[in-house]
């Protein structure tokens, strides 16, 4: 009875601080579920289709599709079929005469930041987020990424679960020395990092090499591992597309790299400035570019992955979900096919390599569920 | 990664190479202690605290307080530079460059060509430039354009603290005589800066705003007023992309041109004075080779062709501002062909 909700500008990762409606998903009057699709929210680095936090009904869209607001103003108002059209307005004006002085504020002191802990001589950068019982949970990312990889999914998750998302050696804010760079050698900087935060086991998300060392961790110290989610994941088959990896490696620019970080998606027209920006910084860093090549040489050297793992998952006795894009033009789906165990698999439509970013909702979903 | 000052950035890249490389040296006037403070050898750390710090790491023997004469210590630099070292000389101002150009003309520019590239001269400059400091016409040139007319020189002009970092490094391991320039309104200005060591090449434009209906070529600290106008005249719908050439030597004319060809526009935003500056170098580049791309008459925002005034109110009408940003794109777009007389 009576209830309005407002919409507002959501928050894609830490460094989003505004964003535009690039086109409603829910016209005026349509009666929204919580989950639904509601609008594409485009940012510099990435667009992205926003959900619903309420049900109800579509009533007032605030913001104009390509107006650049910033996080937490109000885009749409969501309020039951028995709410008038003054009472909408009423809250519009109460809301937008609050939003205005929120926003000469300082940033807010509750941001979260990146921490580093020391493992064994190298620096790991990582990002905790949430607070919640049973083990946490552990993002490892893919090639080339970093912890913002999971803008979408850390958040999500973190609604109720300690989360903790990391950067790889020779990726992000972590120390360059990637050791010897293969499967198993990053795993154990990874157990490693998590033993010096005093985690004993986690339930791990990685998404292609992240979601390899994940599988290796598991295999190597069953008690680490509470359950495995492995995304677009590496180590399950042969084949990896040479022209990617190699591509990255050797593009310092934006032109050339472009082309090739548009072969992680299904939608090319997802990749921003901002993206591209951010992954030519990281490269820049000195010890990156050298760090890169040799992960990629001793892994993934002539479109051949060096580490099979999926002749060993009968090994396995904790929970395993395996989730791919359709579209994935990196790694081939068909590896998530005759595995020799009955993980479940999802395979989503619309997806290239990134199903966490280009399928974030339904990604998220599954991971809730698979948790719970 | 965490929030840093231009200068505190310019401090890092320093600091940084000093450790990784034995051969770096710091010199200039007061670069070490800053002659008349009471007592403690860091007391001031250059004209505006950009090296302090750096004499109680490293030491008198790597950062040297200079006597007060630019024609001696940037020739000491040069020679240093040519017989084994990877000097950094602070010039203060770059207005006073004017008593040591035979030094940097002459010798340092020139080493590696007469000599038949058998002579190095890792030589990095650095030397505040600009308007808007309440510094007077001899301390607030932006003398640029000049040290860009000289074979064998490097011309570096950082548009933010991170560019400041990555260029600031990249100069020191670059094995020419590079002239490195600070914005000095924009030494307090914060963003994201990465603790890690990393390297931004020579010659690369880099792209900070993107439309297809404008492009602006802009300078330095003329970048972000060119982003500012870029965002108010987006919400206009006017689309504009920003080029920041980060180096006016090597300068990124491929990168120019292309931009010019996607929007067959072109604004060019240059605090230096208007005669034969980088506006009018870049608007040759242009006319000469993508002539043909052209819908409009290049626009270029430059200051009037007069010293640097030091009454504020006229120097804040002298330096180029967001509102003539705007005025010259509009003016751009609005232009229409004339018909076949």
């Amino acid at each position: 009875m009576g209830e309005i909700n407002a919409i507002t500008m959501p928050k894609f990762g830490l460094a989003m601080t505004e964003g535009k409606v690039a086109s409603w998903a829910k016209p005026i009057g349509a009666v929204v579920k919580a989950g639904d699709d509601i609008a594409d929210i485009e940012t510099t680095k990435i667009t992205n289709a926003f959900e619903s936090p309420f049900n109800g009904i579509m009533r007032r869209h605030v913001a104009t599709v390509q107006d650049e607001l910033p996080v937490g103003a109000l885009i749409a108002v969501m309020a039951s079929a028995d709410v008038s059209e003054d009472e909408i307005d009423r809250f519009i004006d109460s809301f937008q005469a609050e939003f205005v002085n929120a926003d000469t504020g300082e940033d807010k002191a509750s941001e979260v930041e990146p921490s580093t802990v020391d493992v064994s001589g190298r620096k790991i950068r990582y990002l905790d987020m949430g607070q919640g019982a049973g083990p946490p949970v552990v993002f490892i990312h893919g090639f080339g990424g970093d912890l913002n990889s999971w803008l979408f999914t850390q958040p999500a998750l973190a609604d109720h679960h300690r989360t903790i998302a990391l950067d790889l050696p020779g990726h992000g804010g972590s120390t360059k020395d990637v050791g010897a760079a293969d499967i198993s050698a990053l795993a154990k900087i990874v157990s490693d990092t998590l033993a010096a935060l005093a985690i004993p086991s986690a339930h791990f998300v990685g998404h292609s090499l992240g979601a390899a060392i994940a599988l290796s961790i598991a295999l190597d110290d069953p008690s680490r591992a509470a359950s495995l989610s492995l995304i677009s994941p590496a180590g399950l088959g042969k084949e990896i597309n040479a022209t990617f990896i190699d591509g990255f490696v050797a593009s310092d620019r934006r032109k050339a790299l472009e082309p090739v970080l548009q072969m992680l998606f299904a939608d090319p027209s997802l990749v921003k400035r901002d993206m591209i920006d951010d992954l030519i910084k990281a490269k820049r860093i000195d010890g990156a570019s050298e760090a890169l090549t040799k992960i990629a040489d001793v892994n993934f050297k002539d479109g051949t992955q060096t580490t099979v793992l999926a002749g060993r998952l009968p090994e396995l006795s904790i929970p395993v979900q395996i989730i791919w894009g359709e579209e994935d033009r990196v790694i081939p789906v068909a590896h998530s096919q005759e595995l020799p165990v009955a993980a479940t698999v999802r395979v989503l439509a619309d997806s290239g390599h990134m199903p966490h970013m280009e399928r974030a909702a339904e990604v998220n979903a599954l991971l809730i569920s698979f948790l719970q | 990664m965490s929030k840093k000052s231009y200068r505190q950035a310019i401090n890092e890249a320093i600091a940084s190479e000093m450790r990784r490389d034995p051969t770096v040296i710091l010199m200039g006037e007061d670069v070490a202690g800053g002659a008349g403070a009471p007592g403690d050898q860091d007391a001031w750390g250059g004209v505006l605290g950009v090296t302090k710090g750096l004499v109680t790491e490293f030491g008198r023997g790597r950062v040297l307080d200079t006597p007060l004469s630019e024609s001696a210590y940037i020739g000491a630099a040069a020679g240093a530079a040519a017989t084994g070292l990877r000097p950094i000389a602070e010039l203060m101002f770059i207005d006073f460059m004017g008593v040591c150009f035979d030094q940097i003309f002459n010798q340092a520019a020139k080493f590696r060509y007469m000599f038949g590239g058998h002579a190095v001269t890792p030589l990095v400059i650095r030397a505040m430039y600009g308007a808007g400091f309440r510094a007077a016409s001899q301390h607030s040139q932006c003398l640029y354009p000049i040290f860009t007319h000289i074979p064998g020189l490097k011309v570096v002009i950082p548009s933010s603290a991170y560019e400041v970092k990555g260029l600031l490094i990249q100069a020191i391991r670059d094995n020419d005589p590079v002239i490195f320039l600070e914005n000095k309104v924009m030494y307090d200005q914060v963003e994201e800066v990465p603790d890690e060591t990393y390297t931004i090449p020579f010659g690369e434009a880099n792209l900070t705003r993107e439309g297809d209906d404008v492009t602006i070529v802009a300078f330095g600290r003329m970048v972000q007023i060119a982003n500012e106008a870029a965002d108010r005249l987006a919400k206009q719908g006017i689309h504009c992309n920003v080029l920041d050439p980060r180096t006016t030597s090597p300068l990124d004319a491929d990168t120019i041109l292309q931009c010019v060809e996607e929007t067959g526009r072109l604004v060019i935003v240059d605090e230096a004075s208007p005669r034969c500056n980088m506006a009018t170098d870049v608007s040759a580049l242009v006319a000469q080779e993508a002539f043909g791309a052209l819908k409009a008459p290049i626009r270029m925002v430059c200051p009037p062709h007069t010293p640097v005034p030091f009454a504020p109110n006229l120097e804040d009408l002298f330096v180029p501002n967001a509102d003539r940003v705007e005025q010259a794109v509009k003016s751009v777009m609005g232009y229409k062909i004339r018909e076949n007389a």
